[in-house]
């Protein structure tokens, strides 16, 4: 039984303009230890999905729905607010890009760090210490005796974002979820901070949802991805296959309009990047055809006549386009 | 050849308050750029990038050192001249949200630029604006929008109609696609690109995103606490990076390939950035630089040349030489 299950997830919120849709019909799984990455762009859903998850979105103006969403048997939709409150922390936890919004600024990092363990694991003042200092340590902190008693504005942005990681994983959560994580970060510092959060989960066996708009970032860490655009999961597969054999014409996109550091790839040699055209669709009208459709390069016939469902490329490997491109981009 | 910009020399200093010292912003910079061509300035926050770019532009007044534009010197031009000088040197910004005024339609704020410089008055006005829009690949009628109804991609293309309003021959681009989803960062970029070409700009290409300025620039500056540490033509750098800073800098860039990914060997650095106010003595990357020895801490390393058109900072490069 996979770890987190989700299926037909959707997430609106009553605007004065009209309902969005911001995550419509989202299904997939996430099994015990596995790293799953989410890209897309900006109001593509990605964050939105996992708040639902979280059970983060309010409600209203939020409202989700699914027809199933289990964590570990637990139906995460089920939950009162208290209840929810219990297994955030606990069970599943979530780190965000920008960690000083995420700190209380008058509080020290002990303080925070403490507050959790006592809550949650119901630990003294002297052993929930002795444990901060322990986690703090192990995310890399130096001094942290010392450290504990520092405030959020002490620490640098890379710093900050390892203080979020101990406290997330303090309780060893079975789900943790980041949300661009390292997107705030310089390159050198999220090397670090990527290097960290791999040896801890694997350690424990951590699942992962890895929120991130860089492909390179997803290739790197994850074993699966999910493709979004427009509130849909529109590509999912493994890494490999997802990279070698993109079958959606905005995956596709997203590759050519990626400069590669190694000057290798879709776009070697090119003077000229390959953009995607146009913006993303706007998620109150409704949206009859493929959700991609204006902007895609490669749409056939079939686009124009009725929306795509997905097809299998290979085993876990779907997308929902009806566009042949795997043969043309097979390595 | 002498290029359309040289810097000599360019010190930013801040004295702070009290003891606590001074911050070496910028620290001995010197480069050059050619008309048509693009230098990439890379390296972290707080490196000093963009306060070279304002230096540059005297919109932070240097502390010592020249820049010549077409063999003027900026920093002895006291501020009308200067004034008049500008329209040859732009600038474009990363949030350029914040940087169009919001009560100002998008028309009055190409246009007041053309006004700033009396260029285009009169009846030519309107129709110069209309064309400079279309430039830059904004339809007509945004003329009458302002910038709270537009995207980042529509924001960025203003900023830069704006820039290119006074005809400039040199435009400083300070991360200006780093707020941008990927698909409309290769819209902006490829639109940089184009103007390159149709007009002679020359750019200085200000980011961290070392991918996007591989394929943007003809030559690449790495800095790193205020000083460039290496220098070369972009090929040149990535194929053979020679500071252990920018060897360091181009291992942490994630490739959106899983295979290379899995077999890529990363040099992690130590710890953050030092405090600038207070630099390591010697070779400023010397606290985390895998490779450093004692005289690291002693000398402050000069430029060793490597090939032509490209050096770097760092004396266990002049040991091998």
């Amino acid at each position: 039984m996979p770890l987190l299950s989700v299926r037909n997830l959707k997430t609106r919120f009553a605007t004065d303009r009209g309902t969005v849709r911001a995550v419509d019909g989202v299904s997939f799984d996430l099994e015990e230890g596995e790293v799953l990455g989410l890209v897309g762009e900006s109001g593509s859903g990605k964050s939105v999905t996992a708040l639902s998850i979280m059970r983060l979105v309010p409600e209203p103006p939020g409202q989700v729905t699914a027809d199933a969403m289990t964590l570990d048997g637990t139906d995460l939709l089920a939950l009162s607010e208290a209840e929810a409150r219990e297994i955030r922390g606990a069970r599943m936890a979530m780190i965000f890009q920008d960690p000083m919004r995420s700190l209380n600024p008058v509080l020290t990092i002990g303080r925070q760090l403490t507050e959790v363990l006592r809550r949650h694991q119901k630990l003294g003042g002297a052993a929930a210490r002795r444990r901060a200092v322990e986690l703090l340590e192990t995310v890399g902190i130096p001094m942290p005796e010392k450290r504990l008693r520092a405030y959020p504005h002490q620490f640098s942005g890379g710093m900050r974002q390892r203080v979020m990681i101990a406290i997330a994983l303090s309780c060893n959560p079975r789900l943790l979820i980041a949300d661009e994580a390292t997107t705030a970060l310089d390159v050198t510092i999220q090397a670090q901070i990527i290097d960290l959060v791999k040896r801890l989960t694997r350690e424990r066996g951590t699942s992962v949802i890895w929120i991130s708009h860089d492909l390179g970032v997803v290739a790197g860490l994850c074993d699966r991805v999910n493709v979004m655009y427009a509130g849909a999961i529109v590509e999912a597969g493994p890494i490999r296959e997802l990279f070698h054999r993109p079958s959606h014409g905005y995956t596709l996109g997203l590759m050519g309009s990626t400069p590669r550091v190694d000057g290798q790839g879709p776009t070697k040699g090119a003077r000229r990047l390959t953009p995607i055209e146009g913006m993303p669709p706007n998620l109150i009208d409704p949206i009859p055809l493929c959700p991609f459709l204006p902007r895609c390069r490669v749409s056939v016939a079939a686009c124009r006549a009725r929306p795509p469902a997905p097809r299998q490329f290979g085993a876990g490997h779907w997308a929902s386009c009806f566009a042949d491109l795997a043969p043309r981009s097979a390595p | 050849m002498s290029g359309l910009l040289e810097v000599e020399d360019l010190d930013v200093h801040y004295g702070l308050p009290g003891a606590a010292g001074t911050v070496k912003a910028v620290d001995g910079v010197s480069l050059s750029v050619e008309r048509g061509r693009t230098l990439g300035l890379v390296g972290e926050s707080g490196c000093g990038k963009s306060t070279t770019g304002y230096a540059i532009l005297q919109l932070v007044r240097p502390s010592a050192g020249r820049v010549l534009f077409d063999g003027t010197d900026l920093c002895r031009l006291d501020k009308r001249s200067l004034r008049r000088m500008r329209r040859k040197l732009q600038i474009i910004f990363q949030d350029s949200h914040a940087s169009l005024n919001p009560r100002m339609p998008i028309g009055d704020l190409v246009g007041e630029a053309l006004d700033i410089h009396g260029l285009f008055p009169g009846a030519a006005r309107a129709g110069r604006i209309r064309e400079l829009l279309d430039m830059v690949g904004l339809a007509g009628h945004l003329m009458e929008r302002y910038p709270h109804e537009l995207s980042g991609g529509q924001a960025q293309r203003v900023a830069i109609c704006r820039a290119l309003a006074v005809e400039p021959e040199l435009i400083v681009c300070d991360e200006p696609v780093s707020a941008l989803d990927v698909s409309i960062q290769a819209q902006i970029v490829n639109l940089l690109q184009n103007l390159q070409v149709r007009l002679g700009l020359a750019y200085i290409f200000i980011s961290h995103d070392l991918s996007v300025v591989r394929h943007v620039s003809d030559d690449i500056a790495v800095m790193y606490l205020g000083k460039i540490v290496e220098l070369a033509g972009k090929d040149e750098i990535y194929d053979n990076p020679a500071h252990p800073y920018t060897q360091s800098l181009l291992s942490a860039v994630p490739v959106p390939d899983p295979d290379i990914e899995s077999q890529r060997q990363r040099i992690i650095l130590k710890g953050d950035l030092p405090d600038p106010a207070h630099p390591p003595s010697g070779c400023r990357f010397r606290t985390r630089c895998p490779v450093a020895i004692a005289e690291c801490a002693a000398v402050d390393p000069m430029q060793v040349p490597l090939a032509p058109g490209h050096w770097a900072k760092c004396i266990r490069l002049a040991e091998e030489a």
